[in-house]
């Protein structure tokens, strides 16, 4: 374990002491987040637990990306704080790894998928230090794992949308990271590549890893995850599928779109049938 | 990686001695000087068609005459500088700031002229005069950022203001310059357009010394520039200063444009930093090849042009260099390896052909299929098909059919019997059985598992087995075995029972 457990967050005189423990892998106080004065996420407040693997559901411009665009300082805070394992994200960088969206990046980008998974190591390679074949190599092994090590010199717009995915999965891995933040993983991507990236969510889980993933696809949340986050510029609710996860919350979270709710029917068939705590 | 630091130290070395080669090379007599003058006045007095002799010809190409070898090498150690750093500006999507960079450098020239001036200097000491341009280029860089950060006017539109309103601050203070009584101007317009015959020694240096600089920083940061120009978020999230690695990028960019204003001029800079980056895009897949070749054609270019202009003493350096890189482009464009237009027509030609040819071996074969159900026969046999037929199963032409047969027929897999029947031969008839399986079990694919988008899928596998996986494929197999279709000919051709699968 690379983490110190058990250890109290030092905090600074005169603060509110958190009321979360302080090993949990995020832990999100009060974070608001504004574009142009336009409040896009307001007083979130989440404490994720180790080991799990957590879904973000909600609405088109719910701020599922800006949530976790916010955690990893992409985006500025308005106020509130986010803490990854009792300290800011700052100091805990290499605890966390970090799949953006599959469209962020131009894939023309004259790279080969060996080349974007070894970024996943730049951070522990550091600033100006150069990448030596010891890096290549794990980054060979992060291809491996995702399935793809035969594609490793292909330029990368010469991949399929769902091997492009898998070579982002595998950057992220390279990382070897504790808490995973993952943007849309399963947009567009073929039956194989779904299958690969939901065991490859179990098999970090097992590791004790926690992975938050921005799901779109509400017919598989209670298939793939066992805990989820409905999100609506503000939190609707969080906690382990079966509780959070019902027909009530889920038009709370999605509002009037009924439509959309009628889709996702089938899949919550089952769930509904269960008591709705 | 060793390797790394030897090619940085193989790269200065080479420098070092192209430059003690330039340096040792230097006249020691004035005469020497004096010569490469008459022969420029003597070509400026001449009004007629001038065209070179061969002397002159082989002066320039082998470097003889001094003066050009100093201009055609520093322009090529420009070049490989700007082909560098280019190809960053070009993959971080800014393309345009080395335009507005250059223009706003004009103003820069001016005032630092008038203050060279006002302290009493020549006014014309060009690294004050450079260094002025470097100044108010960065400013008018800044301001791009600013207005784009703090408006919501985007990119093109904010580049667009502060390049015009820095040119024309630039004119402004160049009429003012004109108008000063104390010193001459003359010559400050040459940055406008540029004019690479003019460059002493010292400019050469003074090129050689930041060509120098941009290659080890490029070399150095090759990992951070790369990923900077990839994945803006990712390198934030890894807590990289983002706006310093911006801030030093576009300071590569200012000094390769400032000491590339005296030779091309700061309207056609940006040809110098964009078109030889764009060019070598079309040869190559890998950023550390396309950075090579960049450096490669942007020197060649600057070589070539400058020695054309040496001949022809009334076209000016600058403007036959753009020409040069543009030729270059072109047929980059056409003749590139990795996507030229001709390539990629071809690999489109190519697929074309191959599935015409798959298409009619699958016809062939699937009349063969059928008259083999209709005699009740226990197995496939490859006999010969009328042409009629093959022409009844699809929407072909006449002619299509005949341009396919004739091209079949010239690889080996079928042979024309008497104009009207054809015979698939051994290879063909095999490959016509897999051509067909592997049609039928993708068909199947498709259809069983229809949420799935087929672009996503690589079909130009050889079997499907390598896409698909050997399960699915299993599977796919007892679909097809169900609706009555043969599909195990070519996995186990004589162990094919009558009745289980052609129903």
């Amino acid at each position: 374990m690379r983490i110190e457990s058990g250890r109290p967050a030092t905090v600074s005189s005169g603060r509110k002491i958190p009321t979360h423990p302080p090993t949990v892998p995020l832990a999100i106080d009060d974070l608001t987040v504004a574009y142009h004065s336009k409040p896009v996420l307001w007083d979130v407040d989440l404490d994720i637990p180790e080991g799990k693997l957590v879904a973000i559901v909600g609405p088109n411009g719910a701020g599922k990306s800006t949530l976790i665009k916010a955690c990893l300082d992409l985006v500025p805070k308005a106020s509130g704080r986010v803490m990854v394992y009792g300290k800011p994200y700052a100091r805990q960088r290499s605890l966390v790894g970090y799949v953006p969206q599959r469209e962020s990046v131009d894939w023309d980008y004259p790279i080969s998928a060996l080349d974007v998974v070894a970024m996943g190591l730049y951070g522990r390679i550091g600033l100006f230090h150069p990448v030596r074949r010891s890096h290549k190599d794990a980054a060979m092994q992060a291809l491996e794992h995702v399935g793809i090590a035969h594609l490793a010199k292909r330029q990368i717009s010469q991949l399929s949308g769902g091997q492009q995915q898998r070579v982002f999965l595998a950057r992220a891995l390279a990382q070897d990271a504790q808490l995973y933040f993952m943007d849309e993983p399963f947009a567009a991507v073929d039956a194989a590549t779904e299958a690969a990236i939901v065991s490859l969510l179990h098999e970090l889980k097992e590791q004790g890893k926690t992975c938050l993933v921005v799901h779109h696809d509400l017919a598989t949340v209670s298939q793939y995850f066992d805990w989820v986050v409905l999100l609506n510029m503000r939190v609707v609710a969080a906690g382990p599928t079966e509780e959070v996860f019902t027909r009530e919350r889920l038009k709370e979270t999605y509002g009037g779109r009924l439509a959309l709710l009628d889709e996702a029917g089938n899949a919550l068939h089952g769930i509904s049938a269960i008591k709705q705590s | 990686m060793n390797a790394f630091r030897y090619r940085c130290a193989a790269l200065m070395i080479f420098f070092i001695l192209m430059w003690i080669g330039v340096a040792q090379s230097a006249p020691l007599h004035v005469n020497d000087i004096v010569e490469t003058r008459d022969y420029q006045r003597q070509s400026l007095s001449n009004s007629g068609a001038d065209w070179p002799s061969v002397e002159e010809l082989a002066a320039v190409i082998f470097l003889k005459n001094y003066n050009t070898r100093l201009v055609v090498l520093s322009t090529m150690l420009l070049g490989i500088a700007s082909g560098l750093v280019g190809s960053f500006l070009l993959l971080r999507k800014r393309s345009l700031m080395g335009d507005a960079l250059s223009h706003a450098c004009l103003p820069g020239i001016g005032i630092l002229f008038i203050v060279m001036v006002s302290f009493g200097g020549s006014g014309k000491a060009l690294p004050g005069l450079l260094a002025g341009a470097s100044i108010t280029g960065l400013i008018g860089v800044g301001c791009v950022l600013l207005i784009r950060n703090t408006s919501r006017i985007k990119d093109d539109a904010a580049m667009g203001i502060v390049l015009s309103v820095f040119f024309g601050l630039g004119v402004a203070v160049l009429g003012m310059v004109q108008t000063m009584p104390a010193a001459s101007a003359a010559g400050l317009e040459s940055f406008i357009y540029g004019k690479a015959a003019s460059m002493v020694m010292q400019d050469a240096v003074l090129i050689g010394l930041v060509v120098l600089v941009c290659v080890v920083i490029c070399i150095l940061m090759f990992k951070e520039l790369t990923l900077l120009c990839f994945d803006e978020a990712f390198t934030r999230a890894l807590g990289w200063p983002l706006h310093t690695l911006d801030l030093i990028l576009l300071s590569l960019v200012s000094a390769v444009t400032v000491i590339g204003l005296q030779s091309v001029g700061l309207i056609l800079i940006i040809a110098f930093l964009i078109t030889p980056v764009a060019a070598a895009r079309f040869w190559t897949d890998d950023l550390r090849k396309m950075l090579l070749l960049a450096g490669l054609l942007r020197g060649l270019s600057g070589w070539m042009g400058s020695s054309i202009s040496a001949l022809t003493p009334r076209l000016p350096a600058g403007a036959v260099i753009v020409l040069v890189a543009t030729l270059l482009f072109l047929v980059s464009m056409f003749f590139g390896t990795a996507r030229g237009v001709l390539m990629r027509q071809r690999a489109q030609w190519r697929l074309q052909r191959k599935v015409g040819q798959q298409n009619l071996l699958r016809a062939v074969y699937e009349l063969q299929e059928e008259s083999a159900r209709q005699e009740e026969l226990s197995e496939i046999i490859n006999r010969k098909i009328e042409l009629k037929a093959v022409l009844a199963k699809r929407s072909w032409s006449v002619r299509q059919l005949r341009r396919l047969v004739g091209r079949a027929e010239h690889g080996g897999a079928l042979a024309r019997l008497d104009g009207k029947h054809i015979q698939l031969s051994e290879s063909g008839f095999g490959a016509a059985a897999r051509a067909t399986r592997n049609h039928r079990l993708w068909e199947t694919y498709l259809i069983t598992h229809a949420d799935v988008a087929p672009q996503h899928v690589d079909r130009d596998a050889d079997l499907v087995e390598h896409v698909l996986g050997s399960e699915l494929v299993e599977k796919l197999e007892e679909c097809l075995k169900e609706s009555g279709q043969d599909v195990d000919y070519i996995a186990n051709p004589h162990a094919h029972h009558p009745g289980e699968s052609v129903a």
